[in-house]
């Protein structure tokens, strides 16, 4: 009766991933209303910061209020739908995006694609440079979302580049040529790399090596380049972030055919913390991909009155400074805080320098080194401690016993409760163990 | 450039270098000739009128003024503040309660209370564009065939075809009989198909229609259920225009037929907006509303690739959930269309060129059949030139609708003020009185007319989402 895409379960809401996050509708916690509710700790979202960009926008009423210099833009708004984007928004993007980047590299607003959310990004890149059946490699573990936006509608597969605990989860060439003989094998043709950087789930910024390995093995297998940079604003101490496009021209590779075959997805979502307003886009060197983009973009364009507001938004050079300083701040001392609270608990994460999450090793508490134990483990948690955690898996880590802990989507108070629920839990298992 | 051009493109998918887009369609050259040209009373009085633009540019003074009185509606002003935080973390596919609720209240009403829509059933999506290729990756799979009634919206081809792979397949109307949809031509394009071994899932249909600007009579509409039944196929039902009817008979939707007679409810989908009924096409609120649970359930993950945005949501909720309001809206909304056409169709009638007769849309279907040299997709190619080069108006040529019989041209009047209508319906008057003065002469001539519209490789290509290069926030770079 329906579509094969329709019946199959390619949205992949089967996984512990969005599992957790149902347990979490059904009993959320409030530290009023529910107390003993389970908290969100799955959801990487930045709510450090909005208050920032509510007293710009008190502040600024005119801008905001759909007048321009008194006269009504509404009308304007209203009408447009064109796919090109709103320039002023776009300009001001390019500009925000150089920034985030030290200025070391600089952004063209007509090489921008605007869409609805870095879901409808990724997916459009997907159709624009893979057929059905081609594949992609991407280093685990790896956002879980991923699954259901490169694969689902567009028959892409996703072959898993394998980095282990051993050397910190880094990208090493030996995984890379690996991944691609396993692509092979089972007769895929690999259409290119899409890495994170900074990474989601393991929050930290890939090294300069790791770059140099990844446009070294692009270059010779003619592939593209994908760097979803989603997180680049939340970088918050060294090493610095390293954006694709930086390391190409470091490379000296941007008079290479290599340079139409990289490309990069942005969004507003964890930077600003203002998901719900779908601002995505790609940023990329090949005229052709950026056409197209550009009118598959009709499928989810952002909303001019979104794209208007954060235009004005993000016009003022000072308060882009100012924002993403405090923000990097803000991300830091949180992060600080779960880092010892786990540490009281006994428990290490993966050094990280950027994202709303740690990388956490669980792997002491596993009944045994397999993935059923940390399902177990997983259950456990949720149900007992009553902490919805990312277990590693959803995220196809190559090794049980790493789970995934948001700390940037709640206030301190709660990830206290949190941390003093962990602790708790920790203590009673190590009691029966 | 050309060899970069080429490795570039060799390292692309093939749909991102087809012509799936559709692009290439005289639909979009028209652009051209306006972007080149604009028409401006005062600064360029010659150019091209903008007249293949099906908006709604006619009551956005109620909606202004309800935004002045409501500014809690935006999250942006002191009243709605509080709420930013809120609207701006809420990214569940589900949607916002009051936004959905709002939504689905709206439906009711535009169908005149007749009907009443579950807000759990609604789904969102990036415009009515983003709607139909939902719905389509949905229904069907890749070589998988819809059944469109012809003339049909030249977007269809881009939206249901480009990246799910699925064909269209026209469903002759013809203006014999006002290009009704008659159970012939179904059961025909229907066995066609069926001879080709191409697997229908579904019939698509526009009520009112794009570019006819009709509602489809009870009969029709009871035919068409009728037949998606005993050929178990969907139904789609494209309702974008349902709040765009100024005349008698009125609209009657799919949904209030299934209340009337026996029919798989499974079978069942419609796709709104509120770019037409409303003029917002910038805030991209493309709905779908299917009877079919799993349709509901799949398709609310699939939103996920094109939500609306939580700040645009908050403030159509604040605007719908004003009954008060959004019955003025509905009513006077109406009423400004019925004065705009009766004012151009009187116009149209006094300058000698007769039109289908209509009821509802943002345009007019033209007949310009006795102007053609010879009944031939040539020769209303040469009109078309005609018209858009010496008498300056963007028209629509019926081929890129799929028309059937060459002749026919969709003419909007609802993307423009009065003056401006009134310049148009003056050089229309002008060009029909010279054109039967003087046929043979200028068919010679227009031979010698060549427009080179740009093809494939033009980076100034317009579609739909790229009608307004004159806006002023296009011309503002900061």
């Amino acid at each position: 009766m329906l579509s094969s895409k329709a019946m199959l379960d390619g949205h992949g809401e089967e996984s512990p991933y969005f599992q957790g996050w149902k347990e979490y509708e059904k009993n959320a916690y409030d530290d009023i209303k529910n107390p003993t509710g389970i908290i969100q700790m799955g959801l990487a979202e930045n709510q450090l910061s909005l208050d920032l960009l509510k007293t710009w926008i008190e502040n600024n009423q005119d801008a905001t209020r759909l007048t321009n210099n008194g006269e009504s833009v509404f009308r304007d708004l209203a009408l447009f739908q064109d796919y090109h984007g709103l320039p002023a928004f776009k300009n001001v993007l390019a500009e925000f995006m150089a920034e985030i980047r030290g200025n070391k590299v600089s952004f063209d607003p007509r090489k921008l694609v605007l869409m609805a959310g870095a879901t409808a990004a990724s997916e459009t890149l997907m159709f624009c440079i893979a057929e059905h059946g081609d594949a992609f490699l991407l280093p685990t573990p790896y956002y879980p979302g991923y699954d259901r936006d490169l694969k689902w509608r567009t028959g892409v597969e996703l072959v898993p580049i394998h980095c282990l605990s051993s050397n910190g989860f880094k990208v090493t060439k030996f995984a890379l040529e690996e991944a691609y003989q396993q692509a092979k094998k089972l007769s895929l043709n690999v259409k290119g790399v899409l890495i994170t950087n900074p990474s989601n789930p393991l929050g930290t910024t890939m090294s300069h090596v790791e770059l140099d390995e990844l446009i070294t093995f692009t270059v010779a297998k003619k592939i593209h380049l994908i760097s979803d940079e989603i997180f680049s604003g939340t970088v918050f101490e060294n090493p610095s972030f390293i954006s694709i496009i930086e390391a190409v021209i470091d490379r000296k590779l941007e008079k290479t055919d290599l340079w139409s075959r990289v490309h990069i997805v942005y969004s507003l979502s964890k930077d600003f913390g203002i998901p719900g307003f779908r601002v995505g886009m790609i940023y990329s060197n090949n005229e052709r991909l950026v056409s197209t983009a550009t009118k598959m973009s009709s499928y989810g364009l952002i909303s001019s009155q979104t794209q208007y507001l954060q235009s004005k938004l993000l016009s003022g050079k000072e308060f882009r400074e100012k924002y993403l300083e405090e923000n990097r701040n803000r991300v830091k001392e949180r992060r600080e805080m779960m880092v010892v609270g786990l540490g009281e608990a006994g428990i290490s994460c993966l050094k990280g320098n950027a994202g709303l999450f740690c990388w956490v090793d669980l792997r002491n508490l596993l009944s045994s080194n397999t993935f059923t134990a940390e399902m177990e483990l997983w259950k456990k948690i949720l149900h007992e401690a009553g902490l919805n955690i990312s277990p590693g898996a959803s995220c196809h880590c190559s090794e049980p016993g790493w789970f995934r802990i948001c700390f940037a989507n709640m206030s301190q108070e709660t990830l206290k409760v949190s941390m003093e629920r962990m602790k708790a839990f920790i203590s009673k298992q190590y009691c029966c163990m | 450039m050309g060899y970069m051009c080429n490795q570039q493109t060799q390292l692309l998918s093939k749909i991102a270098t087809d012509n799936g887009h559709g692009e290439n369609s005289p639909y979009f050259d028209g652009w051209k000739a306006y972007d080149s040209d604009p028409y401006h009373r005062i600064e360029n009085p010659t150019g091209v009128i903008q007249m293949g633009l099906a908006e709604n540019q006619l009551s956005f003074d109620i909606i202004e003024e309800w935004l002045l009185k409501n500014p809690k509606a935006s999250i942006c002003t002191v009243e709605g503040m509080s709420e930013f935080r809120d609207i701006a973390i809420y990214q569940d596919y589900h949607g916002l309660t009051e936004f959905r609720n709002a939504v689905a209240k709206f439906m009711g009403k535009v169908r005149g209370d007749r009907v009443v829509y579950d807000p759990n059933r609604i789904i969102m999506s990036g415009g009515a564009t983003g709607a139909h290729e939902l719905v389509t990756f949905c229904l069907a799979d890749p070589d998988d065939a819809f059944l469109v009634p012809t003339p049909y919206y030249p977007g269809f081809d881009r939206d249901l075809r480009w990246r799910t792979g699925v064909q269209l397949l026209p469903v002759d109307c013809e203006s014999s009989n006002d290009f009704k949809i008659t159970r012939k031509a179904l059961e025909a394009a229907y066995e066609k198909a069926q001879e080709e071994k191409i697997r229908v899932k579904g019939l698509l249909i526009t009520n009112p229609s794009n570019p006819l600007g009709t509602v489809l009579d009870l009969e029709t509409l009871k035919s068409i259920v009728t037949f998606v039944n005993e050929k178990n196929i969907h139904l789609i039902s494209d309702e974008i225009y349902a709040g765009t009817v100024f005349g008698s008979p009125g609209f009657i939707s799919v949904s209030e037929i299934i209340e009337e007679m026996e029919c798989n409810r499974d079978l069942i989908h419609i796709v709104y907006s509120l770019s037409k009924d409303m003029g917002f096409p910038g805030f991209r609120v493309g709905i779908v509303y299917s009877y079919n649970d799993d349709v509901v359930n799949v398709g609310r993950k699939m939103s996920s690739f094109g939500l609306v945005s939580t700040q645009t949501q908050h403030l159509i909720a604040s605007m719908l959930s004003d009954d008060e309001f959004v019955e003025n809206f509905i009513s006077k909304n109406s009423e400004k269309l019925s004065t705009r056409y009766k004012r151009f169709s009187s116009g149209l009638y006094k300058a000698g060129i007769r039109c289908l007769e209509s009821n509802a849309g943002l345009f007019f279907w033209m007949d310009l059949r006795r102007l053609l040299k010879e009944p031939t997709a040539d020769a209303e190619m040469a009109l078309w030139r005609l018209i858009i080069n010496k008498v300056k108006l963007n028209v629509s040529p019926g081929l890129s609708f799929h028309c059937s019989e060459p002749g026919w041209f969709r003419v909007c009047f609802a993307n423009m003020d009065d003056e401006t209508m009134e310049v148009a319906l003056e050089r229309i008057r002008s060009f029909v009185r010279k054109e039967v003065s003087a046929k043979r002469q200028r068919w010679q001539d227009n031979l010698k007319v060549r427009l080179s519209f740009g093809r494939l490789d033009d980076p100034h290509m317009r579609s739909p989402h790229s009608p307004m290069p004159q806006s002023p926030l296009v011309r503002a770079r900061t």
